[in-house]
Parts: structure tokens; sequence; C-alpha cells
């Protein structure tokens, strides 16, 4: 057990190169943080958590919404005093969660989102949006999303029917 | 003169006046746009928060094709396009091994050299000082500029402007007669690709920035990004019921600004597209 606690603070610097312990918890990133209000642990508090070095912290984080919610407008990094990279840290704790299947419950829609979006890239290349909110529909069951919305765009020409295919797609 | 050209998804699709906008706007100086040929989407947010090769080698592509094609300057108009096309280039160019296996995967070379351009930057350097002789209806109205994030954000990156309080769209604002206003929102977040996974943290995140922009006396929102564009304009509804009052400020990009200014159609600049109404300039 005291060697994986041990590990996850270099963990988390080998893969991102941040250093958890240069935070001194001035506040700075979650006063600017534009989603403070919607999140479970603010910025500053996953730094907190993380410096504790402890699975139980660790675990919290993978299973909390913030790592979903944080929208990488890279205000913290901007106004932290230490320069800590706390989006690319985000990054990461989200490949995290999903690698060891700890999304919250909350946060499925978001993923679900992302997961659309780039099941649309990997077969057509490029975005696709009808293809993409219809995948994403069927992702969540949330059929009645944007159906005032869409007609409008389609009758001002935002919304094309049929997708564009890129010839030498990158495979993934 | 040439320049590269990349429009990305949100301009072939949802934001097609921006496209339009833009490319109305070069060619009424001169300007041809030559398209990255068979370019690719630059993976968005949603590379990067589930997969961090992708987040690099989706614009790596489209960098080594504009490179192919023997372009120096590339106009990438949407702000996230922008961000991801420059934090790749930023990234391959400190990482000569992952650079290298990156171009061997894409089967191009990657020279790292092609030089990145937002709206902005591009009508600074190329349309600016031809832009006074070219005014024949100055915009003549309040402006709020909204920046956003990506932007001016992460600066170490970007190098583009403060990060705080840029200046570069209220300078060329000013430039065709509007008064570029002060505002706190300037670079806030407008809820980014929430817009539909949760409209509810658009609708209060962008309510703030349209509320504060109204408090200031705005008569219009000025953005050089599809997706502030979309949130602040197709969101209203959403928007209106958070701030409970109906708001009529629109959401403007700079191109649309600008060309109305030089005497470019609505129709050119595709203003019909927008959803809340925007004005026409003052004639002075």
């Amino acid at each position: 057990m005291s060697s994986e606690q041990k590990g996850f603070i270099a963990e988390v610097r080998s893969k991102t190169g941040v250093n958890v312990n240069r935070c001194y918890q001035c506040g700075k990133c979650s006063a600017g943080c534009a989603l403070n209000e919607n999140m479970d642990y603010p910025p500053s508090v996953v730094m907190r958590l993380l410096q504790t070095n402890s699975a139980e912290s660790y675990n919290k984080i993978l299973h909390s919404q913030t790592i979903w919610l944080c929208v990488s407008c890279q205000n913290c990094l901007t106004r932290c005093p230490m320069q800590i990279d706390i989006p690319q840290l985000m990054d990461y704790l989200r490949v995290q969660a999903l690698e060891k299947k700890t999304v919250s419950k909350k946060s499925k829609k978001i993923v679900a989102f992302h997961r659309a979006f780039l099941d649309s890239v990997r077969y057509t290349g490029r975005l696709y949006e009808i293809g993409l909110v219809a995948d994403y529909k069927v992702r969540t069951f949330d059929l009645l999303q944007d159906l005032n919305v869409a007609p409008r765009m389609f009758l001002k020409g935002k919304l094309p029917l049929l997708p564009e295919i890129v010839k030498k797609r990158i495979k993934f | 003169m040439e320049i590269g050209f990349y429009p990305g998804c949100s301009l072939n699709g949802t934001s097609s006046e921006y496209a339009q906008s833009t490319l109305a706007l070069v060619k009424a100086f001169g300007i041809t746009p030559v398209e990255v040929s068979d370019w690719n989407c630059c993976g968005a947010t949603a590379a990067h928060n589930l997969n961090h090769e992708l987040a690099v080698a989706l614009p790596a592509r489209v960098l080594a094709l504009a490179e192919k094609q023997g372009l120096t300057e590339l106009l990438a108009p949407c702000a996230a396009c922008y961000n991801r096309l420059s934090v790749a280039q930023h990234t391959l160019n400190g990482n000569e091994t992952l650079r290298n296996s990156i171009s061997e995967m894409l089967q191009m070379p990657l020279s790292g050299k092609l030089r990145i351009l937002n709206v902005m930057q591009l009508i600074a350097q190329h349309i600016a000082d031809k832009l006074p002789e070219k005014i024949v209806k100055p915009f003549a109205r309040k402006v709020a500029c909204y920046y956003g994030c990506l932007l001016v954000r992460p600066h170490d990156v970007l190098q583009f402007d403060r990060v705080e309080d840029p200046q570069s769209m209220d300078k060329l604002m000013a430039q065709i007669g509007a008064t570029a206003l002060d505002w706190g929102y300037k670079t806030e977040c407008c809820g980014a690709g929430f817009s539909v996974s949760r409209t509810d943290v658009v609708a209060r995140l962008s309510g703030k920035i349209v509320k504060d922009a109204l408090d200031r006396g705005a008569e219009a929102i000025i953005v050089a990004c599809p997706m502030c564009q979309s949130n602040l304009d197709m969101r209203r509804p959403h928007i209106d019921r958070y701030l409970k009052m109906k708001t009529t400020i629109p959401v403007m990009y700079i191109t649309q600004a600008i060309g109305l200014a030089v005497g470019l159609s609505r129709k050119e600049l595709g203003l019909g597209k927008l959803f809340v109404k925007a004005p026409e300039p003052e004639l002075v």
C-alpha cells in the first residue's frame, strides 16, 4: 500500500510534468474558475487532495464531477503564481477515470458528447453535426435535446445534411 | 497575395457565416485564400479530453498538409482550431521524438515553421493599413469585444495578446469607428463545448457575459470564435431564462462588422444567419 501511495505524486509528475507539491493553496485557480460553483471539488482542493498522496483522495478525484466540468479555459494556469499546469493535469485525470471506469454518473452526458464527437471524426475525418447529435442522443436517451433549435439552424443554412468525408483519415 | 485557409468543421456548418464573412473580407482586400486540401477536424475539446495522442496527431496532419501545399501562413478563423493547431505545433517543436513518430505516421514531413494566424492577426498584418481608405460606413456603435479563452490562453504558447485585458480586437473595432467599451468579461469562459451536454452551464456563463455587456451600454458583442458566437447567440433563449429578462443584443463576428464598414452587403456577410438580429452601421 505504501509504495502505491508513494506513487501518486510521482506518477502524476512523470506523466504530466506537474509537481503538485508546488501548490501553496493560494486559491487563485478556484477564484477564477468559471465552473467552480458546479464542481464538487474546486481546482485548489483537487491540488490539496493530490498532495495528501493517498489512494482515498486519488479515488475521490477520479470519481469527481470536477474533472469533467473543467472546460480547459486555462484561466487557472494563467493566474497561478507557480505556473502549475492544472488543465494538463485534468486531461490526465480524465483519461485515468476512463481507463479505471470511474466516470461519475452525473458526468455521463459530458463524456457521451465527447465520444460522439470523436466518433464523427473517426468515421468521416470531420465533425458532422447531425451525426454527432444523433450519436449523442442514442448514448444518452436525451431525445428531446435541441428539437426546437435544429429546424431554425437548418433553415439558416447552418446544418448541412450530408457529411464531408476526408480521404486519408487518421485511424484510431 | 495568397494565404493558407483552414476553415475547420464549425465554419463548414454551424458557423458558415463566419466563413462567408472572412472570405468576403479578405477577397475585398485582394487576398486569395488557399484552402488546405483534404483537411480534417482539429480534434477540438473531445480529443484532448479522451485521447492525448489524437489531440496532437489530428492538428499535426493539417499542419503537414498545409506545409506540403507550400503554404507559409495559415489562417484559422475558428479560435478552437487556432488554439489546437498552435498547441500541437508548440508540442511538436519541443519534442523531436514525438515529431518524428507523428511525421512517420502521417508520411509527411513537419518543419514546424508554418505561421498560424487568427483573424485579428491576419487583419492587423495584411488588411489594417488599407482599412481607413476603404471605410464607407463607419461602424459607429458601442461594442463589447469578447475574446473568450482560446484566443489568448495559454499565453506561453500563443503569445498573441494580453491575457487579462486583450486589445487587438478593440483596436480594430476603433479603426472602423466603433467605441470599444471597457468591460469585465472579455476573457471569461462562455461554457464552450457544453452547449449540448450541459446547456444549463452555458446559460449561466454566457448569461453573465451578455448581462455585463448590456450593463456597460454595449449595442453589439463582437467575437472571433464560433463556439462563443453560437453560445451567446443560438443559446439566447436559455440565457434569457437564466437572466429572467428578454435581451436583444446581437453577437457578430469581427469580420462581419468590418465587412459592413467597408460596404460589403449583409448577404455577403451572412448576417441573416445570426439568431439575434444584427444592426445596420450608423451612417455618419
